[in-house]
């Protein structure tokens, strides 16, 4: 069943004249229970498809152009400021990149745990339901931790505590953005083993946005690569992993250095990343691309359905 | 000879209490390290955040104060040198950092910046002769030279991290410390810097001490690697043996928390229990055994000695074979 569908998403920052698009027609629909990872570097709009879903982008600065955002069958862009609060964590959590940096450091971690209870399910904010939300994810001694600051945690802890928030009203989907990026790669490990696991216990969909191919291969059903504000690849994690279509994908697939790699160069991809505000006429990666054709910077390419299941925005992606 | 040799340097800073009290704890970030570099090598040093492995890096080219042992580059002792004397050796030692945003003055044209390097040297004699070295620096990096006008803003993260590269180079340094060069930049920029780094180092026989917490980045780029974790190299050894036969428990739990691209390659993951402890109280004996799956009950006690598992394979760990 279809959890959320997003349709056609149009996203400018500013109005008028001075108006950027930031997120140009993203379509991607996650089912109940699923794992759907947006991966794409800086800039390329995936922060703020994720945020847009519980609309979390100040209006303004951002103004919403066009689509839907269909979570349940309701367009998130058409609520209610009331109706909206009722879904920012009870329907869709989130749970950001720098932990340190979303707790508040004045609060000790049990009330900040309480509140969102409070806020959703006020018969459950208890110090119980707290201690059980730590131990969920794997939060040593719970009955001490709860008096605990911030401060006093390691990123790694932190993290879980962001989690167990995220946790405290069951939503139905978490939107976890870039969530190990400022976490060494052993607890990097933990995280991800916590999120896999929570995900088969409490069945709720996952949104993972990262940059790291690696951690797609671990953790997503589907996945979705982005650049320069668009979807360039829609697809089965482990299909493209093991064939991507999208020259991008390819591109960006093999400019990164595995373990038990051999090649003596990495072959890395011409040019910068463009900034939003000045991307290329046409298809955004025609610049960079090494099979672009001199059509490529006329119109921009539609994704299509080049497998069953397998979406891309490329005429050419049979050429090898 | 080797141009870089480490003997027992130790890096600890003081836990001040209050402000006139003094100071009994330390922080062991750099704890007993000894290591060397050949010319035209390339070091991989990799660790956990807090491992001390920056604080390793800064000592050698003396931006932090050793608290004790030695750093000899091309035998010449630079621990205790001050003044014009260090000024002199620093042109053969340069470091890249991190943070391409926050390393460079943002005041300064690029011209300004590498420019700098030569007038503190004197290394060119005239005008001219400094704008056409200027203009070769930039080429050298990749960079084109009618940007020399132009302020760090102007730049992308992986132009800047040139700059800083560029800047490194103008005095023609025989070693290169790269603080995480590439961890700031883009995953599809980082591949440029990683190549344009090697291309340099086969031009001009430069070494580098790499830096980096991605292992796969590492194993690329270097020939031999040391791990660091508390403040102490655990395990060295060349690039490729050190990824396919770890020998110390937490090189083993270091690799296999590597996510995996490929789908197919299933690997058994170890997942190490609890975080890295406190620097100010290392747990007794092995540093690691409080997270490690193999430990006995003298790990409790005894600190394990990095030792010779096979010829140019050390780790530091008692069960290691």
């Amino acid at each position: 069943m279809t959890l959320l569908e997003i349709k056609s998403l149009k996203m400018d920052f500013g109005a008028g004249a001075d108006a950027l698009r930031a997120v140009d027609g993203v379509s991607l629909a996650i089912g109940t229970g699923e794992t759907v990872c947006l991966v794409g570097e800086s800039g390329c709009g995936k922060s703020v498809t994720a945020l847009s879903i519980a609309r979390l982008v100040p209006t303004p600065p951002a103004n919403y152009v066009g689509g839907e955002i269909l979570l349940n069958g309701r367009d998130t862009l058409k609520m209610a400021n009331g109706e909206l609060q009722k879904i920012r964590g009870g329907v869709v959590s989130y749970v950001f990149q720098e932990p340190g940096a979303s707790l508040n450091p004045v609060f000790r971690i049990g009330s900040q745990i309480k509140e969102s209870l409070k806020l959703h399910q006020p018969g459950k904010a208890t110090d119980a339901e707290v201690i059980r939300l730590l131990k969920l994810v794997g939060i040593p001694a719970p009955e001490s931790r709860i008096r605990n600051y911030p401060f006093e945690m390691s990123g790694g802890m932190q993290q879980r505590v962001m989690i167990a928030m995220a946790l405290a009203s069951e939503p139905k989907l978490l939107v976890a953005d870039e969530p190990t990026t400022a976490l060494d790669v052993t607890i990097q490990a933990q995280i991800l083993d916590l999120l896999r696991d929570l995900k088969q216990r409490l069945g709720m969909a996952i949104l993972l946005i990262t940059h790291n191919l690696g951690i797609v291969g671990d953790m997503a059903d589907r996945v979705a690569v982005m650049y320069a504000g668009q979807i360039v690849e829609l697809s089965p994690a482990k299909e493209l992993l093991r064939r991507p279509l999208h020259p991008y994908t390819k591109a960006l697939m093999a400019s990164v250095p595995k373990l038990h790699g051999t090649a003596d160069r990495l072959s890395a991809i011409p040019g910068n990343v463009p900034r939003i505000g000045n991307f290329p006429p046409g298809c955004r990666f025609a610049p960079r691309c090494p099979i672009a054709q001199p059509e490529c910077s006329v119109a921009v390419p539609d994704l299509v359905e080049a497998e069953p299941g397998r979406w891309v925005r490329c005429p050419f992606w049979k050429t090898p | 000879m080797s141009l870089l040799e480490v003997k027992n340097l130790k890096v600890h800073f003081p836990v001040k209490p209050g402000l006139f009290r003094r100071a009994h704890e330390f922080v062991k970030a750099v704890d007993d390290v000894s290591f060397s570099i050949e010319p035209g090598e390339t070091l991989g040093l990799v660790g956990e955040s807090g491992c001390g492995k920056t604080t390793l890096g800064r000592a050698i080219v003396r931006l932090v104060e050793p608290t004790a042992g030695s750093v000899l580059l091309g035998g010449e002792d630079i621990t205790r040198m001050t003044g014009t004397e260090l000024r002199a050796r620093r042109r053969k030692f340069q470091i890249i950092f991190q943070d391409p945003y926050g390393s460079l003055n943002p005041r300064m044209t690029v011209e300004q910046i590498v420019g700098e390097a030569l007038d503190i040297h004197q290394l060119t004699d005239s005008p001219s002769a400094r704008q056409k070295r200027i203009t070769e620096l930039l080429k050298a990096v990749g960079l084109d030279a009618v940007y020399a006008q132009r302020y760090p803003h102007e730049f992308s993260g992986g132009q800047r991290q040139r700059i800083g590269i560029a800047r490194a180079l103008a005095v023609e340094p025989d070693l290169i410390i790269c603080d995480e060069p590439v961890s700031a930049l883009d995953v599809s920029v980082q591949a440029q810097i990683i190549n344009l780094l090697q291309d340099l180092q086969q031009q001009h026989g430069i070494a580098y001490l790499f830096i980096a917490h991605d292992l796969a980045v590492v194993e690329h780029i270097s020939r031999r690697v040391m791990v660091m974790y508390l403040g102490k190299i655990v395990e060295t050894a060349d690039a490729k043996t050190l990824i396919s036969e770890p020998k110390h428990p937490y090189t083993q739990a270091l690799i296999s928390a590597v996510p995996e691209v490929d789908p197919e390659t299933k690997r058994q993951r170890i997942v190490l229990p609890g975080d890295v402890p406190s620097p100010i109280h290392p747990p007794p004996g092995c540093p690691f055994h409080p997270r490690c799956p193999i430990a006995e009950a003298r790990c409790q006690v005894e600190i394990p000695a990095l030792r010779e598992i096979s010829a140019v394979h050390l780790a530091a760990c008692h069960l290691a074979k």
